[in-house]
């Protein structure tokens, strides 16, 4: 077998590793029954959880009034948002239904994020959970329309969530229309604006807001956006009430989340956590380290690095990770093994993330264009004068400059390499490359270009 | 009740001319696009940056005002766009 490693940065999207749990006796929840022979059918579903609530198949007034309840219970099971913002999703949920028109459901199943694989494997294996809490949004918040978008280069999560429309829809289905689309896999196409422009027919980049999607978002209506594990918990939030919910996971993050776990750990995949459960563990259900751990990052291209001195004793959570500056993000964990070079990582991952640009606001492209060759110039050893306070004043130039959030991600991933590895950093500028810059890189990296996906209209 | 300005990072083109008309709210950076003070606008700073706004040739530059809170969160809307 390959180092995983390497499986992961030659070929992001092919880990079959089957998606795992750990242990313990309230898990897994989302993953409960998944097998290695394709999807969970309607049938296997229905079996395994139950039917949904009856509101939705109720008259009117009474699925109106069922929707507020479910909104009142989300908001008390404290469900966040697992995209990677881990915004609340009931304040989410309230704002589309006090704005004025029909609201429409957006399931979010983008994932441009290369470290993650978590909602792939959702629509790979789960796609029965993605469509009931879509149903289940789409009741809280008054909608008649539910769109489930999947990332299209995840060929099996495509197909797996195409069969089960088809088998939703057929001999009538839901009250709500519901409907499959696919979308480009560049790194920002899952932002809420950039998904409701491609899906209105424009390209797939961001909209400088306001309006935001939950005012008026696809063909000028109140739009809800959530990511697709996020409506997979509300699935069983919706059967099983928010003190269910609350029986697992911290007080400020409630529940479990999917965590993709890769770099050098003898089975990367995906696995069901609890909050605040240790990272220790997580990798203990990965079957454990293959290498010595250089750092953790935490959260994906946008997140933060954690060195190997103080692993020991984080947790994953808000709460736990917010003092090493980290969050969980769109639930990623990477290991960097002590045989990759940061600083060589660093530079190929900003040149990246600066290629990922959507190309609209000027500071996003300068801005990370700059820095991704100031660092390259550090790595190289032949940095120019005075790199580190460069580097200081072009990631202020750039954070918080664009119209979406993709600067300020790129400008923090940066930010925290220099802080990790720092030793690494000041090495380099004076000596030059070292002897594991030449090695194979660990970070997995997909070679999609944005001009190829972003292109609007046709799909 | 407050003004504040604001840009549209997708429509500027650093042509510029708000710092040229703005000085004591807007700065270029080092490819020419503005960094502002986005603090409220004194009162006799508010027709400037209007005069500012309406020279924008994309107008990118926007003057908003800043109402009380309804509904789900802060509402901000253009006083005028050109």
């Amino acid at each position: 077998m390959n180092p995983p490693s390497t499986t992961m940065s030659e070929a992001p999207t092919t880990i079959t590793t089957p998606a795992a749990r750990t242990p313990g006796p309230l898990l897994p929840r989302l993953l409960a029954g998944i097998h290695a022979h394709g999807p969970m059918s309607l049938p296997e579903h229905l079996e395994l959880h139950g039917a949904l609530p009856a509101g939705a198949r109720g008259r009117r007034r009474h699925a109106r009034e069922h929707g507020a309840m479910l909104l009142d219970e989300i908001e008390r099971s404290g469900l966040l948002g697992r995209g990677g913002a881990a915004f609340p999703t009931a304040t989410k949920m309230r704002a589309v239904a006090a704005s004025r028109g029909r609201a429409i459901v957006v399931a979010n199943g983008a994932e441009g994020e290369p470290a993650s694989l978590k909602d792939r494997t959702l629509m790979e294996m789960l796609p029965h959970m993605i469509i009931d809490g879509g149903l289940m949004a789409a009741e809280a918040v008054g909608a008649d329309e539910l769109i489930v978008c999947v990332c299209e280069s995840a060929g099996a999560g495509v197909e797996s969530m195409e069969s089960a429309v088809a088998e939703r829809t057929h001999g009538g289905g839901p009250a709500v229309k519901l409907h499959l689309a696919t979308v480009p896999g560049h790194y920002v196409a899952g932002q809420e604006s950039a998904l409701v422009n491609y899906l209105g027919g424009g390209p797939s980049k961001p909209t400088f807001t306001p309006p935001l999607p939950f005012e008026q978002g696809l063909r000028r209506r109140p739009t809800l956006i959530d990511n697709v594990e996020t409506l997979a918990h509300l699935a069983l939030i919706a059967r099983h009430g928010a003190p269910w919910f609350r029986e697992l996971g911290t007080p400020a993050q409630p529940g479990s989340a999917l965590v993709t776990l890769s770099g050098p750990v003898a089975h990367p995949g995906v696995y069901e956590i609890e909050h605040g459960a240790s990272l220790s563990s997580l990798i203990d259900a990965g079957g454990g380290t293959t290498a010595r751990v250089r750092a953790a990052l935490v959260g994906g291209y946008a997140g933060s690095w954690i060195g190997a001195e103080h692993l020991k004793g984080v947790a994953l959570s808000k709460e736990h990770l917010a003092p090493h500056g980290a969050s969980l993000g769109a639930g990623v964990v990477l290991l960097l093994s002590e045989h990759a070079c940061p600083v060589a990582e660093t530079a190929r991952v900003a040149r990246w993330m600066s290629d990922q640009s959507a190309g609209q606001c000027g500071p996003c492209v300068h801005g990370l264009d700059a820095l991704a060759t100031t660092v390259a110039e550090v790595a190289g050893g032949a940095p120019g004068a005075r790199a580190s306070e460069r580097i200081e004043r072009l990631a202020s130039l750039t954070s918080r400059r664009g119209a979406c959030g993709h600067p300020d991600g790129a400008v923090n991933l940066i930010l925290s390499s220099l802080e990790t590895f720092a030793g690494e950093f000041a090495d380099h500028a004076r000596h030059g490359p070292c002897d594991a810059c030449s090695r194979a890189p660990e970070l997995p990296l997909p070679d999609r270009l944005l001009d190829d996906d972003a292109r609007g209209g046709a799909r | 009740m407050s003004h504040r300005v604001r840009v549209n990072p997708i429509t500027c083109e650093a042509h510029g001319m708000c710092a040229e008309l703005l000085p004591e709210r807007i700065t270029l950076d080092e490819w020419g696009y503005p960094l502002l003070d986005d603090t409220p606008l004194h009162g006799s700073e508010v027709e400037h940056a209007m005069r500012a706004a309406r020279a924008c040739p994309t107008f990118a530059l926007l003057v908003e005002r800043e109402r009380a809170p309804r509904g789900a969160g802060r509402t901000k809307r253009p006083v005028r766009s050109a």
